[in-house]
């Protein structure tokens, strides 16, 4: 059974989907995490489920409302390129009247509740061929944003005053984390749902940050264990009738426990 | 006499109709050390941002080894506050020294034996080898804060300034940054900007003090700015400047805060 599955044409697009989307996650985590913007992800993913819900209303392709909505919620976050206290409220504010909205959008859509839930929950096993490579497109803009951007970012997210006085744009650098990290979130999305984008955007950065001191060592470990847990994740889910989502976060979960625990002993 | 390093003319910072400092007008020359003193809220840290081209003065102009420090003729080295790092930052000390080397400049960048050479020499140069290679968030106030004097010596600085790097150190390390920065302008003719609320560590080295009160401002060597008649002049009101065993103590400035306070905590 589970290897007839392993044969399958979707299974293989599922497990390449996961990987575009975990590359991605796992490097742009790295800078979100320093930067200490981890609720920034949630409020961009939560604003991308109100452009799909909205786009559904509207009988165009949601995918398309999702990332104009998170890229709308980036490009507003990164200009105002709050710190501390001041961008938790704001983003708290936005994130709930966004959520609100959606709530109104999904009422007023008349179609399938499913399209709904996949938003929400995720649905791996559902990407197509097409969809595979309009993922793979925006993950090469985003890894390719990352290398070019790569030291000044580094700079200005772990080091922001010395960066600045080293002449480092911030506000320019601001803007352009938060819409690459919109294109991530809004890729993430189609494979674990709004509700689940931490667990691969934050979760495996977070991990990896306990492991090592060394910037582009925690990038790389960040990328593999996000990698581990959405392919772990999609096997799972092939071989037990709990969703792949759970799975994914389970694992990715387990991962930063046990750098917790290893970091604490070392 | 060959050129000044920095030329401060007819220098204005104005916030609305409150005006910080007007008519300021300094020459630095190779291997001068100048403190900046004065309360809180009288442009001391506006004068570096000024230095640093992050601020745009109301009046009069600022040049740097000839130019506008916006052109950034020469690299300027800066050496902020101490901060608490947070424990998991992915940055090891000689990463932090390596941003001040190459951070502000695009791409992923790969280290020239030569910049790894650098590095290596400003790490020495501080005594900060030994714990180079571990997580700047473990490290004490006083390992970061000569860390922070390596990367601002490794990008070859043609000016230093430093704002307050002494805040939160005990006696031994303030005593240590002061040496490391004397030794630079010692060695390699690199004036020195040292803006501090408490003169006394650094009393020894500098060679002149630029006083800032509320509207008015002094310059001069120590023994003629720090005496009871230039500061009640300056703040208009008695002011009483003491000569403790070698250490400066004032009284009676207007907002009661002793600004030279003798510390005895440690």
């Amino acid at each position: 059974m589970f290897t007839d599955l392993l044969a399958q044409h979707f299974v293989h697009t599922a497990l390449l989907a996961g990987a575009v989307v975990a590359v991605v996650s796992g490097a742009i985590g790295v800078f979100v995490v320093a930067r200490g913007a981890s609720f920034a992800v949630h409020a961009i993913s939560e604003l991308g489920f109100t452009g799909a819900a909205g786009a559904l209303v509207l009988g165009i392709d949601p995918v398309l409302g999702m990332i104009s909505g998170s890229l709308v919620v980036g490009l507003v976050l990164g200009l105002l390129s709050l710190r501390g206290r001041e961008r938790d409220s704001a983003i708290g504010a936005v994130l709930a009247f966004g959520l609100g909205v959606g709530v109104l959008f999904l009422s007023l859509y008349q179609g399938y509740a499913t399209e709904a839930t996949n938003l929400l929950f995720g649905s791996i096993v559902g990407v197509g061929d097409g969809q595979l490579r309009d993922l793979a497109i925006v993950a090469a803009i985003v890894v390719a944003g990352i290398a070019v951007l790569y030291r000044p970012l580094l700079f200005s997210s772990v080091d922001p005053e010395i960066a600045a006085a080293r002449g480092v744009p911030l506000r320019l650098l601001s803007v352009a984390i938060f819409l690459l990290l919109a294109l991530t979130t809004a890729e993430a999305i189609q494979v674990v749902g709004v509700l689940l984008v931490l667990t691969l955007v934050i979760t495996p950065a977070a991990a990896a940050q306990r492991l090592t001191g060394r910037p582009g060592v925690a990038l790389v470990l960040s990328v593999a264990i996000a990698l581990t847990a959405t392919e772990g994740g999609i096997l799972l889910s092939l071989a037990q009738p709990w969703p792949t989502s759970f799975f994914i976060s389970a694992i990715s979960f387990a991962v930063y426990l046990a750098a917790r625990i290893a970091s604490r002993s070392a | 006499m060959t050129r000044p390093v920095v030329s401060v003319d007819s220098l204005a910072l104005r916030f609305g109709d409150r005006t910080l400092f007007e008519d300021l007008s300094l020459e630095l020359a190779a291997g001068e050390m100048l403190a900046v003193l004065g309360p809180n809220g009288t442009g001391k840290t506006s004068l570096i941002r000024i230095l640093l081209g992050l601020l745009e003065p109301s009046a009069g102009g600022v040049t740097i080894d000839g130019c506008p420090p916006r052109e950034k003729c020469g690299n300027v080295g800066y050496v902020p506050q101490q901060r608490v790092f947070d424990r998991d930052t992915p940055l090891r000390g000689r990463d932090l020294v390596r941003l001040g080397l190459d951070g502000h400049r695009w791409g992923l960048g790969r280290l020239s034996p030569a910049g790894r050479e650098r590095i290596e020499q400003a790490l020495a140069e501080v005594g900060a080898t030994a714990y180079a290679d571990r997580p700047v968030g473990r490290l004490s106030g006083g390992e970061q804060q000569r860390l922070r004097v390596a990367q601002a010596l490794v990008s070859d600085p043609v000016l230093l300034l430093a704002d307050e790097p002494l805040l939160s150190l005990d006696l031994a390390h303030q005593r240590g940054v002061v040496e490391l920065l004397d030794a630079r302008r010692r060695s390699a003719g690199t004036p020195v900007v040292f803006v501090t609320h408490d003169v006394n560590p650094v009393l020894h080295t500098v060679d002149r003090v630029l006083y800032l009160a509320p509207g008015h401002w002094a310059i001069g060597t120590p023994d003629e700015v720090l005496t009871s008649a230039t500061l009640s002049r300056l703040y208009d009101t008695e002011v009483d400047v003491l000569r403790v065993r070698g250490r400066v103590v004032v009284v009676g400035t207007p907002d009661d805060t002793h600004v030279h306070h003798v510390d005895e905590a440690h």
